[in-house]
């Protein structure tokens, strides 16, 4: 897909999010090992094209499910940064009023329909979601974002063969990070492109270069119009590659299991500065304002600390509240 | 009031609650047809999009339900056998009991799974498990566990109507009985348990199919002139704890009869709750009347010995009584 087919404002607003996703976790991994956040957190560092390109297809009616790796997919969905950091930091202010934390953060009033703990389990929650649409002539769609370790959970299999037999409005986006936990996707995975399994499935199986957000948008763009004319799911496998370890700190237990080499050659095809050099070489975005964001950014980032360091702790009653509705 | 089977109280439920709400929908393995026939013949009224038989893949569908529930639906969802529970687990414990709690309240989760459940005559132990204990030590689910045909009905139309998700556990034995369900619009609200008999020397805490057993030892026993209580909690949970310690403290005596296991049980955490909250109220030791801690045999023998049954309650309430 060519930048020019895109409005200017809709591009300066994906390099946005790209840059927001991008600090946000930088932030949240430097904060961690200063001891500042409880728990652990998994971050998306070099995989930001991905939940940008798809969510920028999406609208507030739509829904997504996303994984333990979710702050990007939450912020393309169009999360704020304060209540997201809070959450993040245990504190009342935050979007689960702190009783979620890192892995899942959430806002409903966003079609956010749950950050997962637990590996595949958003797929068939958000098959479900797409059957609620289907009652109402398909009018949102529903996106169940997923790692590469996830396509072989058997949620992944039942909810495709569902989704094609009911022909849901659901998009299935594989993240192929390259790694599940600490295992290459080749040890773990019996074909090469997860995207050849939709056929299993009889579905459309796209391959795209994670790391072109632009590519990414234009396949999601598809989709999304073959899910509202009722046509049924897509699979999308958009390879990327995990700058960071599986969870934030892990050297500590773990130690190295990957060449340096492979990762300093994935950080050559960073997903943001790839998309800088090509708006910048459309002529009609000059370095100056791509600086301007990431410096806005920097402070919309830094604000949110701020205001999670300075939120109030839960109080205790919340411990036994919201277990039920009624 | 009208006497109904246990079965059509169930397809009057569903049938009522999806005439009264355009969002409830049934979905399950053999709905349409309707393997036990709680479900025959509601595709005729209501039709394919909102009787929908599924592929045989419980945490794909137990799943989607539960993505239909936060996205504006009310399902009820089959779960064929209680025991193929195991294969949604994570998609009931970890997700349907817990969105709500962890997203700090925004989840909405009506959806509502209803399982056939129990030993119903040599199915073995895949088709023969209680199920339900397991769950009491899941937090965020809302278990249900009637034991006629009008409580059936009216434990059916408020789980559908509630905003938690709710299991309803349908004992096999019971799809033979018939009961009496009062007309209209008849609900049993959760968390209310009954006395479904009353009696002034022990009481009799039973679940399910078990109330039935019990009342007959009830019946046998007062020509002995052994005044006999049984109380129905009902609903596991919420659980009715006023009522069942009311009964205890007016008869000091209990006897538990539950047809899951020793350990672990639904009858262990009911003896647990009196202890916790009644202990001055007892005169004796409480006695629970269980499964064996096996799986549940297929020869009718065997199965026969470790289930409870009438001689065993009758054994445990002469005891209790001496």
């Amino acid at each position: 897909m060519e930048a020019s087919a895109v409005p200017k404002e809709k591009l300066l607003h994906m390099y946005r999010t790209m840059v927001k996703i991008r600090r946000f976790e930088e932030t949240v991994r430097d904060l961690f090992f200063q001891g500042q956040i409880p728990g652990f957190v998994h971050v998306s560092i070099g995989e930001e094209a991905v939940p940008t390109g798809v969510c920028a297809a999406l609208t507030n009616a739509d829904y997504i499910t996303t994984t333990h790796r979710g702050h990007g997919h939450m912020l393309a969905k169009g999360g704020e940064l304060k209540p997201m950091m809070a959450e993040i930091f245990g504190r009342a202010t935050g979007y689960c009023k702190g009783k979620g934390g890192s892995m899942h953060i959430v806002s409903y009033a966003l079609g956010i329909l749950g950050a997962n703990g637990i590996v595949g389990a958003g797929i068939p929650i958000a098959t479900g979601a797409a059957l609620a649409s289907s009652f109402r002539n398909n009018t949102a769609v529903a996106v169940s974002f997923f790692g590469d370790g996830a396509s072989n959970e058997g949620t992944f299999h039942e909810s495709l063969n569902l989704a094609s037999l009911w022909r849901l409005p659901v998009i299935y986006v594989c993240q192929n990070n390259a790694y599940a936990e600490f295992t290459p996707t080749s040890e773990s995975t019996s074909v090469k492109d997860i995207a050849v399994r939709g056929a299993a499935y009889a579905m459309p199986g796209v391959i795209v270069d994670g790391n072109d957000v632009l590519a990414v948008h234009e396949v999601m763009l598809t989709a999304v119009q073959r899910a509202k004319r009722g046509e049924g799911p897509t699979l999308i496998e958009a390879k990327t590659y995990r700058w960071e370890g599986h969870v934030v700190g892990e050297q500590a237990f773990v130690g190295e299991y990957r060449d340096a080499a492979e990762i300093e050659a994935a950080k050559q095809r960073c997903p943001i500065a790839l998309f800088g050099r090509q708006l910048v070489a459309t002529g009609f975005v000059e370095t100056a304002e791509l600086s301007r964001i990431e410096g806005e950014v920097q402070k919309d980032v830094e604000a949110a600390v701020a205001f999670a360091q300075s939120s109030p702790l839960p109080d205790i009653a919340e411990a036994t509240r919201d277990v039920f509705a009624g | 009031m009208r006497s109904i089977g246990f079965i059509e109280a169930i397809n009057e439920a569903l049938a009522e609650e999806m005439h009264r709400d355009p969002s409830v929908f049934i979905m399950g393995e053999d709905v349409k047809l309707g393997a036990f026939g709680a479900t025959r013949g509601l595709i005729d009224t209501f039709g394919p999009q909102r009787v929908r038989n599924t592929p045989i893949s419980e945490a794909g569908f137990a799943g989607a339900g539960i993505g239909a529930a936060m996205a504006g639906m009310r399902p009820v969802v089959e779960i064929e056998f209680a025991s193929f529970l195991y294969c949604c687990w994570d998609q009931i414990c970890n997700q349907a009991g817990k969105l709500r709690y962890m997203s700090g309240g925004q989840a909405r989760m009506p959806i509502t799974f209803r399982c056939v459940f129990g030993a119903m005559g040599s199915a073995a132990a895949q088709h023969s498990e209680v199920v339900y204990p397991q769950l009491l030590a899941a937090p965020g689910l809302k278990i249900v566990v009637p034991s006629d045909a009008g409580d059936m009905k009216g434990l059916l139309k408020a789980a559908i109507r509630d905003d938690d998700p709710v299991l309803v556990f349908e004992h096999g034995r019971l799809g033979f009985t018939r009961g009496s369900v009062p007309d209209g619009d008849h609900l049993v609200p959760l968390g209310q348990g009954a006395v479904k008999r009353a009696g002034s020397d022990v009481t009799i805490v039973a679940i399910g199919a078990m109330v039935p057993k019990a009342l007959t030892v009830a019946e046998e026993l007062s020509q002995d002139g052994i005044s006999v209580e049984v109380f129905d909690p009902r609903s596991l949970v919420p659980l009715d704890e006023d009522g069942l310690l009311a009964s205890v403290a007016k008869t000091g005596r209990v006897v538990i009869v539950d047809e899951g296991h020793l350990r672990g049980g639904a009858a262990a955490d009911l003896a647990a709750i009196i202890i916790d909250k009644g202990f001055d109220t007892l005169n004796a030791p409480i006695k629970r009347v269980t499964a064996l801690d096996t799986p549940i045999p297929f020869s009718p023998p065997l199965e026969e010995f470790v289930l409870p049954n009438e001689a065993k309650i009758r054994a445990a309430v002469r005891e209790v009584t001496a």
